[in-house]
């Protein structure tokens, strides 16, 4: 019998326009609690969604279970294998019993006029919570327990199905930190029976204090696999940032233009809170931390999709009130949104179609019709100034790479003529070389005095573009530095509120730029 | 070359039309002819109008008891003593009432269309049914029948000009102008266009009050052409007009629907049903067949979208 319960080898996946994974391999030992970590867009949930069976792997992956060949060709292959998965975003049936998402699924396979076994169900799914140590009643209705409760419970799923290998992502997320301590026990429990956990988390003390093994994934590609001893933190996030991928540092002087956008006092209860900061002429400022910090939040309340409890903005030194997307295109302020495919595109248009969506009204003629001539020749000029490939203005934007898909989304904001860009994780998804064309794009666009405000949580990437860094952490700005004062592992410090002096030095540098104003 | 989804249909159209003129006694008759061209308006009119809100991924069931709401509006008039321009503002009015009424519900509210436009149906039926009290109103002046009834130029029934003209004003508002360009964009991604700046809650909303007008002018040529009105005018069209827009190449789920499709399905329907009449089927097995048909071209449809769908997603792979 092999020791490890899982293997996986030569995994590649390929996405239209993007390499998602590159030969990427797991191995995951027997009743160890092993460590799934990479930045944002490393390539963790993908390699997840691969062993679940919901994505399938290009040709030439190879799967092991407890040492045999194995294939996963859809979700209920990895069932059967013993596999569990517990996203981050709960996939429980919230208007069924507890006991009934305990037992469902079990019973697929079976004929489906045959009798619900509710006897089995209840002494399954107690004995389930049992070894838990949860204190629920099995009737209760999903939806009413507490997102830790409802985790709980997906766990108690995978114990009722025996499962061997159970991947829990980012599950303490949202939860309070005594509740979170609860979980670790849990986790300690399982290890203990044998079970085997894929424990994918941002917290980096957490992995610490849980995980036997790390293995690291950057962009795609497999680090390496460390056991717990040989390595510590400033080591892993090393690893995790990696020095292939490193941009050529900004050195730019710290601009003193005017400022030409100021936002004050920007709150929404949950999501950010007291968030101010200014924008000054020819300044890229980039905003980074974690997922979850409040970074696109504050964005999208910036540009007035989401509503905001309190706080003002200024553009040009005039107060401005943006209480709709309209209002904010009106007023000169745009948002390239993360979810390109989603949000930023409407995939089935042509490309044309797509650079005129903000401005199209006003590219009509005396008939009140579009003018197609001018369209035409505006969108041709953007295909052409962002070099757009290939420049085929009918051409639907499904049809590009990502890469290019971003060009379109960032030439349909150009045609607005906005004062502010705000670009939200402006390369995510994208391949290395259209990866730095966006950087320069963007440093252009700020030396032509738009100011640019990008949100991103790839530390070379806010390093190689931006002026002036805001680090956000739990929905407040946990640290301000110039570029040419902020290395990557004072940026994670502000990110991950790993020690005390945090505050410190926030006072500190917000005094420098102060003083150099 | 390959052909538009509506020129095939197109085709299609033609091919039903020759197929029924050799098979079925008296369809070529200038009898028969003037009788499918009277009908065609009206039910074309309701077709554009449920294919216009189908294009931002909505559907309008209310749109027929919109129209009979209308018809009650002119005949109310009409009866009343006022003139037939009164008459006529006064459906368009009626209208115009129920659709800002959906369209307010469905752009600022956010209930789905579907359910939105069914409470709407019921409601708007009882609405007329307290205005009628369930029969019909009746006993226009004859200067009114003329629009359902008359010809232009003694040739062409003054409601294939109205329906022609409505036709082309609805694909140039989709085509040519901002409105309509934002109704295909919400109808593709309405968080895209959200994202992009667009006020989705006004195209939603001018996109049903423009279903309504359609369906007042329909409701004006059936009141005219009827003489009457009562609280189905029209209901008959009601499935029917989403059978034809889908017919027509509309995207159910949005984004994608010409006019000229809507009016080759239109054609379909039209050729299918009076050429079966003809030829004596009975009016149940009619139904049979042109469900059928409907089933039949939706099925090609979802699988050739399949097929360009994994054949692109090849193509990426071996880009890649």
């Amino acid at each position: 019998m092999s020791d490890y319960i899982l293997q996986m080898k030569n995994i590649s996946k390929t996405f239209p326009g993007v390499k998602a994974l590159d030969n990427v391999q797991l191995e995951v030992k027997k009743g160890e609690v092993h460590a799934l970590i990479g930045e944002n867009g490393a390539g963790k949930s993908t390699l997840i969604k691969i062993l679940a069976g919901i994505h399938q792997p290009d040709p030439g992956a190879e799967f092991y279970f407890e040492g045999k060949d194995a294939e996963i060709k859809k979700p209920i292959d990895a069932t059967l294998k013993g596999v569990s998965i517990i996203y981050q975003d709960l996939s429980l049936f919230p208007n069924l019993s507890v006991a009934e998402n305990i037992y469902i699924g079990r019973d697929s396979g079976k004929k489906a006029w045959k009798k619900v076994n509710w006897k089995n169900i209840k002494r399954i799914s107690e004995k389930a919570l049992k070894e838990l140590e949860v204190d629920v009643d099995i009737n209760t209705k999903v939806e009413q327990l507490s997102i830790a409760q409802q985790q709980l419970i997906e766990i108690a799923r995978a114990m009722a199905f025996e499962s061997k290998l159970i991947v829990m992502d980012e599950p303490t997320s949202s939860l309070s930190s005594s509740e979170v301590e609860k979980l670790y026990r849990v986790v300690d429990k399982l290890s203990a029976q044998g079970i085997s956990i894929i424990f994918i988390s941002h917290k980096l003390k957490e992995l610490f204090r849980l995980s036997d093994r790390f293995t690291v994934l950057r962009d795609g590609k497999y680090v390496g696999s460390y056991d717990v001893d040989t390595i510590d933190e400033a080591k892993l996030v090393n690893l995790m940032v990696g020095r292939e991928v490193t941009y050529e540092k900004n050195q730019s002087q710290v601009k003193t233009g005017e400022v030409i956008f100021e936002v004050r006092d920007f709150s929404k209860s949950g999501n950010f809170k007291d968030i101010s900061f200014q924008l000054r002429e020819g300044e890229v400022l980039g905003i980074t931390g974690l997922v979850g910090a409040g970074r696109t939040e504050l964005a999208q309340s910036i540009f007035g999709i989401n509503k905001k409890d309190q706080g003002s903005l200024e553009i040009h030194g005039e107060p401005v009130d943006i209480r709709s997307s309209e209002d904010a295109v009106k007023k000169g302020v745009a948002y390239v949104p993360e979810a390109r495919q989603t949000q930023g595109l409407v995939l089935d248009q042509s490309i044309i179609n797509n650079i005129s969506l903000p401005v199209i009204d006003k590219l009509n003629n005396k008939f009140k019709f579009i003018d197609r001539k001018i369209e035409v020749e505006m969108a041709q000029q953007y295909i052409k100034s962002l070099d757009v490939r290939p420049s085929l203005p009918e051409l639907p934007a499904s049809k590009l790479s990502g890469g290019n898909q971003q060009k379109v989304v960032i030439g349909k904001w150009l045609s607005a003529q906005p004062k502010i860009l705000i670009i939200d994780e402006p390369t995510n998804g994208i391949d290395i070389g259209a990866k730095t064309e966006i950087h320069k794009l963007l440093r252009r666009l700020a030396n032509e005095g738009i100011g640019v405000i990008m949100i991103s949580s790839e530390l070379p990437e806010v390093l190689a573009v931006s002026d002036r860094i805001l680090v956000m952490r739990n929905g407040k700005i946990s640290g301000e530095m110039d570029v040419n004062q902020a290395t990557q592992e004072k940026i994670m410090n502000y990110a991950l509120g790993g020690n005390g002096k945090q505050h410190e030095s926030v006072v500190i540098e917000k005094e420098k730029v102060s003083q150099e104003v | 070359m390959k052909l538009s989804k509506e020129s095939i249909l197109g085709l299609i159209a033609l091919g039903t039309f020759l197929f029924m003129a050799l098979l079925a006694p008296g369809f070529l008759s200038s009898n028969n002819i003037n009788s499918m061209m009277f009908q065609i308006p009206e039910f074309g009119l309701l077709a554009i109008a449920m294919m216009v809100v189908i294009v931002t991924g909505g559907i309008d069931l209310s749109i027929t008891y919109i129209a009979a709401l209308a018809g009650v509006g002119a005949a109310l008039m009409l009866t009343n003593g006022f003139g037939i321009f009164p008459a006529i503002i006064m459906a368009i009015l009626f209208a115009l009432a129920c659709g800002a009424f959906n369209g307010f519900i469905v752009s600022k509210i956010g209930v789905s269309p579907i359910l939105v436009t069914l409470g709407t149906m019921v409601l708007f039926e009882g609405v007329i049914l307290a205005i009628t009290k369930g029969s019909s109103i009746s006993g226009f002046p004859d200067a009114y029948s003329l629009i359902g009834n008359g010809y232009y130029l003694g040739l062409v029934p003054f409601s294939i000009v109205i329906f022609a003209i409505f036709a082309i004003i609805t694909g140039l508002l989709l085509s040519k102008t901002s409105w309509g360009r934002r109704v295909y964009m919400y109808g593709s991604n309405e968080v895209a266009t959200l994202y992009s700046g667009v006020k989705n809650s006004k195209v939603l909303m001018k996109v049903y009050l423009y279903a309504a007008l359609l369906a007042a002018i329909s409701a004006i040529i059936m009141t005219s052409r009827y003489n009457s009105v009562k609280v189905d005018l029209g209901s008959s069209y009601l499935l029917q007009s989403v059978a034809a827009a889908v017919l027509g190449g509309t995207n159910i789920h949005g984004g994608y629907g010409k006019v000229i499709g809507t009016i080759y399905a239109v054609f379909v329907f039209q050729f299918i049903r009076n050429g079966l009449n003809l030829l004596g089927f009975h009016s149940s097995l009619v139904d049979v067949v042109i469900g059928s048909i409907l089933i039949l071209v939706l099925t090609m449809n979802f699988f050739s979208d399949k097929f360009k769908k994994k054949q692109e997603q090849k193509n990426a792979s071996q880009a890649a």
